[in-house]
């Protein structure tokens, strides 16, 4: 049953990891523009289109 | 699918998908509304960046309003500029720019590659909630004043007013985000811990166990007594500090009692306390206030006129136009003024012929003709020429900011509410209710085993705390705001709800309100035919008067004739001459109407060749006020304020009924002081009205609501701001108010069939922590979706949308 402590320990340790994301994700303005985020996702890098006609 | 233009035989502008008036501005197969919306796509083109049409249709902003040339100049100035930037080090400077125009994720694509467009521009990163587009760039490459042209043409002007700060602080209270946290994380681990005695039933756990947990849960109770829940005792402080006894004083006082009995219990090692239900109540009353604290990030309730005034203006000094900050200017300066720009301080007028519009200020709908030597008055629009102006009075000092310095606009209406809230009513007599019941046990137990006082008397008051009322109440209004919010009423806090349900009084302002921007045109005399409202048209258009304007938005477009012979005479009117047609429009003098027979009410007359009609412009109702008034004269006493003319009287008089009171002829501060004497009188009042001439009035009144066309723009100081094209459902939204309190005190009663059971265990002394640890929870989670199950139901049964989904379509409106 001695292992109970290394368990309890474990699952705290593994709380905690999880506090200390949601406090930094909130630090780093990670909830501050949830649409935003949602449609930058989608968007490619480096993308150039040109449609121009003087192209073809 | 219907992406192909021209199917429906109307070719839509590939830029901005309006559709085309005039043919041949093309490039290869694509139209383009006007050259404005093709020079957009052309820069585009030719940075690479037309994957902006990919991502969404028609994704622009028309350009057929573009601003003017130089209107930005005043940028060029370092100290005006500064004042701008968020951070700068001599070079590298960041600027934070508000655009009203985004709408859609094609805007965001663009935004974000500006600097493909400009090798001064480092990055540019858009918070796309909050409209705010932030910019890095270089000052050597690249001037604010560039930055902000380019975003003009490329169709997103951002909006600079006298408002715009630097390093404004962030208002979302984070703090207690954080606390929320640290909260969820010592509930979820000290139930955990909890669970063993839970199971344990009568067999004991292993003592050497059973110390570990609590020593663990002793240890994650320190967070969450003392930061978690540090906001319950200083709120309950502040309140005994006035002597009051607000709802957070007997849930302080459950809070302290609970830990310190726990404390007891385990120092003594006679039990493991209740510290699973602190942490759960904590936990929840924190989600409860994170819930009823909706912020809206892109609008803004505390507008003063600040937010409307420019944030520089041209001033003429020796021969040459400077930009001057609004806040360095002085009396006797020369102010020059475009079409559309707004007067900052009353003024006299100098130079050119001004017409201005003062519906913002008064709610006078048509714009007023100031000779030279007259009074211009601050925040009047000129529409028209440029014209030139001295200012008699300094900024702070005109008409129409003095209004802010009327006592009304020094108190605090969220402190007020709040104060008066039906929860701190209930939570009063709950306290005093506990107490006594409190009393009766310990003097019941103290004749039959003393012993028996401290546990029972202690379980009583864990049990017993009102926060089964606050989590109710915290739950109806969260949910109320949500609801209202997707139905196009926007609240600035959760006290508003119950002042809007007790409103008993609502007084209209008409123009802007009641009537909408769009006027509606009449015409009578001599019918024009095509051809003569094409030349009407032509002559017309050329003109920046507002008459001129609304003789061309009548007419709609024709078709293009090159006029032979066009004259403008200030005050009197145009001449046109298109082959041996003549074309007048103008005053009764100016076209030859003899004034004895000219109709009194008409705005303008034109005259083709011989023939006149007289044409009229009347303030169009908004569509949907007629249903809206009547519904609420069944329910409400009902008021019209107007700074207008009676002109309308007798429509409006035939809808608000013989009961209402309908005043013409109002200044701002009559609006003020009328909705002070109604409140004498003994009504709440709700103020609806839109602009700076109610601004008074707004804040004055119980609750304040803003109409508005656009949420995002700008409305004065209020407590709610209603979407305008919502009016029809606002007698719901007001029901919905109402039934609010009906279903706080639903919630309420069952949390007190919760306490009588909790109660009644605690009074015989047989109280458990883990019967403790099923009630908090059950009643909590009972309570949460009852409250916020009924709002829904009633909600819908009043008619209006759950969720809003169908409300996210593109906004094109022309900002």
């Amino acid at each position: 049953m001695g292992v109970l402590y290394i368990l309890v320990l474990a699952s705290l340790a593994v709380a905690g990891f999880f506090l200390f994301a949601f406090v930094w994700s909130v630090r780093s303005n990670q909830f501050e523009d949830k649409e935003g985020s949602a449609m930058r996702i989608l968007h490619d890098n480096d993308t150039t289109i040109k449609n121009s006609y003087k192209d073809r | 699918m219907n992406g192909i233009a021209g199917v429906t035989g109307k070719t839509m502008c590939y830029h901005c998908g309006v559709e085309c008036a005039s043919q041949g501005i093309n490039i290869g197969d694509k139209a383009f509304c006007c050259e404005g919306c093709k020079l957009v796509y052309e820069i585009l083109d030719e940075n690479g960046l037309c994957n902006y049409y990919a991502l969404q249709e028609h994704p622009g902003l028309s350009q057929i309003k573009a601003p003017r040339q130089g209107k930005y100049e005043y940028l060029d100035d370092a100290a005006i500029a500064r004042k701008l930037y968020s951070f700068t080090d001599g070079d590298h400077s960041i600027v934070k720019l508000y655009i009203p125009g985004i709408h859609c994720s094609s805007c965001m694509w663009l935004l974000e590659n500006l600097h493909k467009m400009h090798k001064g521009i480092a990055e540019s990163r858009l918070n796309f909630t909050a409209k705010e587009l932030t910019i890095q760039f270089k000052e050597s490459a690249v001037s604010l004043r560039q930055i902000v042209e380019l975003l003009v043409t490329i169709g997103y002007e951002p909006y600079i007013s006298l408002d715009t700060r630097q390093g404004k602080p962030d208002i979302v209270n984070r703090k207690r985000i954080y606390k929320l946290g640290v909260a969820g994380f010592c509930f979820g681990n000290i139930m955990l811990m909890s669970f063993p005695e839970y199971l344990s039933g009568n067999h004991e756990i292993e003592h050497q166990y059973a110390m570990l947990f609590r020593m663990l849960n002793l240890g994650l109770s320190i967070p969450l007594f003392f930061f978690s829940a540090s906001e319950f005792f200083s709120s309950a402080w502040a309140g005994l500090k006035q002597k009051m006894l607000n709802i957070d004083a007997p849930i302080a006082l459950a809070l302290i009692i609970t830990y310190a009995r726990s404390l007891y219990e385990i120092a003594t090692d006679t039990g493991s306390g209740y510290l699973d239900s602190l942490a759960g109540i904590v936990f929840f009353m924190l989600i409860g206030r994170v819930v009823q604290e909706r912020a809206y990030k892109s609008i803004s309730f505390h507008r003063d006129y600040k937010s409307y005034f420019p944030i520089a203006v041209n001033v003429i000094e020796n021969d040459r136009t400077v930009p001057r900050s609004l806040e360095d200017l002085k009396e006797r300066d020369k102010v020059s003024l475009h079409n559309g720009e707004i007067i900052p301080a009353d003024a006299i007028l100098l130079e050119g012929d001004a017409y201005i519009d003062y519906s913002f200020v008064t709610g006078e709908s048509q714009p007023v003709r100031v000779k030279k030597g007259g009074m211009a008055y601050a925040g009047g629009r000129q529409t028209g020429e440029k014209i030139i102006l001295e200012l008699i009075k300094p900024v702070a000092g005109s008409y129409l900011t003095s209004l802010w310095n009327h006592q009304s606009f020094r108190k605090n209406k969220s402190q007020t509410n709040n104060r008066e809230s039906v929860i701190h009513k209930l939570s009063k007599y709950f306290t005093i209710v506990l107490f006594t019941l409190v009393a009766f046990t310990a003097l019941y137990w103290a004749m039959v085993n003393p012993s028996n006082i401290l546990p029972s008397v202690s379980a009583m008051l864990i049990v017993a705390c009102p926060c089964a009322l606050l989590l109710a109440a915290n739950y109806t209004n969260g949910n109320i705001l949500r609801l209202l919010s997707v139905n196009g009423l926007f609240l600035r806090d959760a006290t508003v709800i119950e002042q809007l349900g007790k409103a008993n009084h609502i007084v209209f302002d008409k123009t802007g309100t009641l009537t909408s921007s769009n006027n509606s045109y009449a015409i009578s005399g001599h019918e024009l035919n095509d051809h003569e409202k094409d030349i009407v048209w032509n002559a017309a258009k050329h003109s920046t008067h507002p008459y001129s304007r609304a003789v061309v938005a009548w007419l709609d477009r024709r078709q293009h004739i090159q006029a032979d012979a066009w004259k403008e005479t200030p005050g009197q009117g145009i001449t046109a001459r298109y082959g041996n047609e003549e074309v007048r429009i103008g005053s009764a003098a100016h076209t030859g109407v003899a004034p004895g027979i000219a109709d009194e009410s008409a705005a303008v007359f034109i005259r083709v060749n011989d023939s006149v009609t007289a044409f009229r412009v009347t303030p169009k109702m908004r569509a949907g006020i007629p249903a809206v008034i009547t519904s609420l004269a069944d329910t409400h006493k009902l008021s019209l304020l107007s700074g207008d003319n009676d002109r309308q009287k007798a429509t409006f008089a035939a809808l608000f009924g013989s009961n209402a009171e309908l005043l013409f002829y109002q200044k701002p501060v009559d609006k003020l002081a009328f909705i002070e004497q109604k409140q004498a009188a003994g009504d709440n009042v709700l103020m609806v009205g839109d602009g700076l001439n109610d601004a008074g009035a707004l804040q004055q009144s119980n609750v304040g609501i803003t109409l508005s066309d656009d949420v995002n723009n700008f409305s004065p100081s209020c407590d709610a701001i209603l979407d305008a094209k919502q009016i029809t459902q606002f007698p719901a939204l007001l029901w919905l108010a109402k039934y609010g309190g009906t279903i706080i005190n639903i919630a309420f009663a069952i949390s007190i069939l919760y306490n009588i059971v909790g109660l009644a265990i605690s009074m015989q002394a047989m109280m458990k922590p883990m019967i403790a640890a099923i009630l908090m929870p059950a009643s909590t989670i009972s309570i949460v979706l009852i409250s916020t199950g009924i709002s829904s139901v009633v909600a819908k049964k009043l008619g209006l949308s759950l969720t809003g989904r169908q409300k996210h379509d593109n906004n094109h409106s022309v900002p």
